[in-house]
């Protein structure tokens, strides 16, 4: 083995000398160090991965525990309590999250897929979509606070605090991400199907929406997912624009909407027991969904890879 | 370089006895045959590279011409203009005259779409869309009619059958157009472009992603489908070209160098050029 491993090299050297002796005397001590260095790198890297197991696993497991003892029944049928008062759940919370998240997908998923599309099918390399791009990049990462202020300023200075005005703070955050991968699944279509279809007489818009779209279908509703799954658990983009009640909301969505999120932050803070419970039934009532909506987008994309 | 020749020669004969049309026929008759597609001084230009170099070149109705020459020589360029495919890419363009029934189809007024539905095309891979084997067929034909299902149902059939893929589909129209062998799927791209009754079809490189045996039926195909259609072939097999067409074009650079009925292409080339490459010299 330790032979065969020194023969490549013997042919190109060029000085002459007794190459077998040379390689034989040169390399056993650089051999040593290099097998110590690998085992040191794979010890780092199992060490590090371990730790972040440990810190994920020991944050879940503190969450499953406090969560769980602080579930039953009435956190999903009553409205939030009163300090210290008996009974109570965080109904309100729920749907009010329910309703936010379901405004920032549902104002988010057109305009990110034809934008996407646009980038993809339309836009391509120009100009103009490489700068789109830049800025959809610099949007993905943008404080979720500063899109909070942004709402703000336009939608609840005027009219105060409202589930609208959460419901498009968090529509701006999941945008960039679907907009990103509508492109990205888009890209992957082979451009010899674009062409087949084209061939047919088929126009750019039936190419697309017939054959396009649905050659990248699982890839981009995996992303609208996990998109869903980033906006369930926002809090900084909902503390200025829907706030928070404890109370049930009005169907026009105006004045303040319980929401998740908020609710953890203001009850985890506050000293009385029966809140903290609750912070910690509906931050496992995130983590669940989140859960669930990454494990069903892993299991789309891999039903697409097996196709 | 007579060995080779030889070895090219006995496939005509075999052919011509298994389908009983002597492929040798048109080799008289040349000058009077109906011609389909007319290409007149045709350049084609990729951004500053000329691709196309003066071509001027005839394809005979219900007739299959081969466009053979080694890699780069323009052949599926020229077979990209006759569809007008290569306007999706904004560098590529085309000067001079592709005439179709006396109309030039790259004038700006023509209608791509229209003209993609007369001119049907078949891809080097299969490209079968992402949906069912049945709405592959009726994806192209809803493009340009709504036929009542009875009516799709039977045109459907109909491709299929022409394609030689129907009884093997048949009770599976349902099924994804993925789930097909390479064969399979390269039979269904040809019945979807069948089904949409255009007068040309262009076939670039149909059977080099596949295996012998789905080649030779893709090459039955072809002489069955050459009663109803004009076909242009670009093949990089030689012996395909002396197989299943007709007329053979060569080309080297960009230019025609060639172009005369298969048999004399291969039994008596007259460019000396056309003879290296046949023979295996270059290319």
């Amino acid at each position: 083995m330790t032979m065969q491993d020194a023969t490549p090299p013997l042919s190109q050297n060029e000085n002459g000398h007794s190459p077998a002796l040379m390689v034989r005397r040169e390399r056993r001590p650089m051999r040593r160090s290099r097998r110590i260095a690998d085992r040191l790198l794979r010890l780092a890297c199992i060490g590090c991965t371990a730790l972040g197991v440990l810190v994920l696993g020991s944050i879940l497991l503190l969450l499953f525990f406090k969560g769980f003892s602080a579930l039953s029944v009435n956190v999903f049928t009553e409205v939030t309590p009163g300090p210290n008062s008996p009974g109570g759940g965080i109904a309100n919370a729920i749907v009010g999250s329910l309703v936010l998240t379901t405004i920032g997908i549902g104002v988010a998923t057109p305009v990110g897929v034809l934008a996407g599309t646009y980038l993809a099918e339309y836009g391509r390399d120009s100009a103009l979509a490489t700068v789109i791009r830049f800025v959809n990049d610099i949007l993905l990462s943008a404080p979720s606070i500063l899109i909070g202020l942004f709402v703000y300023f336009f939608m609840v200075q005027p009219l105060g605090y409202n589930g609208w005005a959460g419901g498009v703070a968090l529509a701006i955050i999941a945008t960039p991400v679907i907009v990103r991968t509508t492109e990205d699944m888009l890209r992957i279509v082979p451009g010899s199907l674009r062409e087949a279809g084209v061939a047919l007489g088929a126009p750019m818009s039936r190419v697309i929406t017939g054959i396009t779209w649905r050659a990248a279908r699982s890839g981009m509703v995996t992303g609208i997912l996990l998109a869903t799954a980033r906006i369930t658990g926002e809090t900084a983009p909902l503390l200025f624009t829907a706030f928070n009640n404890n109370y049930w909301f009005s169907p026009s969505l105006m004045g303040g909407i319980p929401n998740l999120p908020v609710m953890i932050y203001k009850f985890a803070l506050s000293p009385y027991q029966n809140w903290q419970d609750l912070a910690w039934a509906g931050a496992l009532l995130i983590c669940l969904t989140i859960l669930a909506l990454s494990t069903v987008a892993r299991l789309l994309l891999n039903k697409e890879k097996a196709q | 370089m007579t060995s080779l020749n030889t070895s090219v020669m006995p496939r005509i004969h075999i052919d011509t006895a298994i389908t009983g049309t002597p492929s040798s026929a048109p080799d008289t008759t040349a000058p009077a045959l109906p011609v389909r597609i007319s290409v007149r001084n045709l350049d084609f230009y990729y951004g500053t590279f000329r691709g196309l170099k003066d071509i001027s070149l005839d394809f005979h109705d219900r007739k299959v011409t081969a466009l053979i020459g080694p890699s780069g020589c323009g052949k599926s360029t020229l077979l990209r203009t006759f569809n007008r495919i290569y306007s999706l890419y904004p560098d590529q363009r085309a000067e001079g005259e592709i005439l179709l029934e006396g109309q030039n189809i790259l004038d700006s007024s023509v209608d791509v779409n229209e003209l993609r539905a007369r001119i049907g095309m078949v891809f080097q891979k299969p490209t079968p869309f992402p949906m069912s084997i049945y709405d592959n067929i009726a994806f192209g034909i809803r493009l340009l009619e709504r036929p009542a299902k009875s009516e799709l149902d039977g045109r459907i059939e109909e491709a299929l059958r022409k394609a030689a893929l129907w009884n093997e589909v048949k009770d599976k129209l349902r099924q994804s157009g993925t789930s097909l062998s390479g064969g399979q799927q390269q039979r269904l791209c040809i019945a979807r472009t069948v089904a949409q009754r255009p007068e040309v079809i262009l076939l670039d490189e149909p059977t080099s992603a596949l295996d012998p045996i789905s080649t030779g039926r893709i090459e039955e195909l072809i002489d069955q489908l050459r009663e109803d259609f004009t076909i242009v072939i670009v093949t990089h097999n030689m012996q395909q070209a002396a197989r299943i067409s007709q007329f053979t074009a060569f080309m080297y650079l960009g230019e025609l160098v060639e172009f005369s009925p298969t048999e004399r292409m291969f039994m008596n080339p007259a460019k000396k050029q056309t003879q290296d490459y046949i023979t295996g010299r270059f290319g």
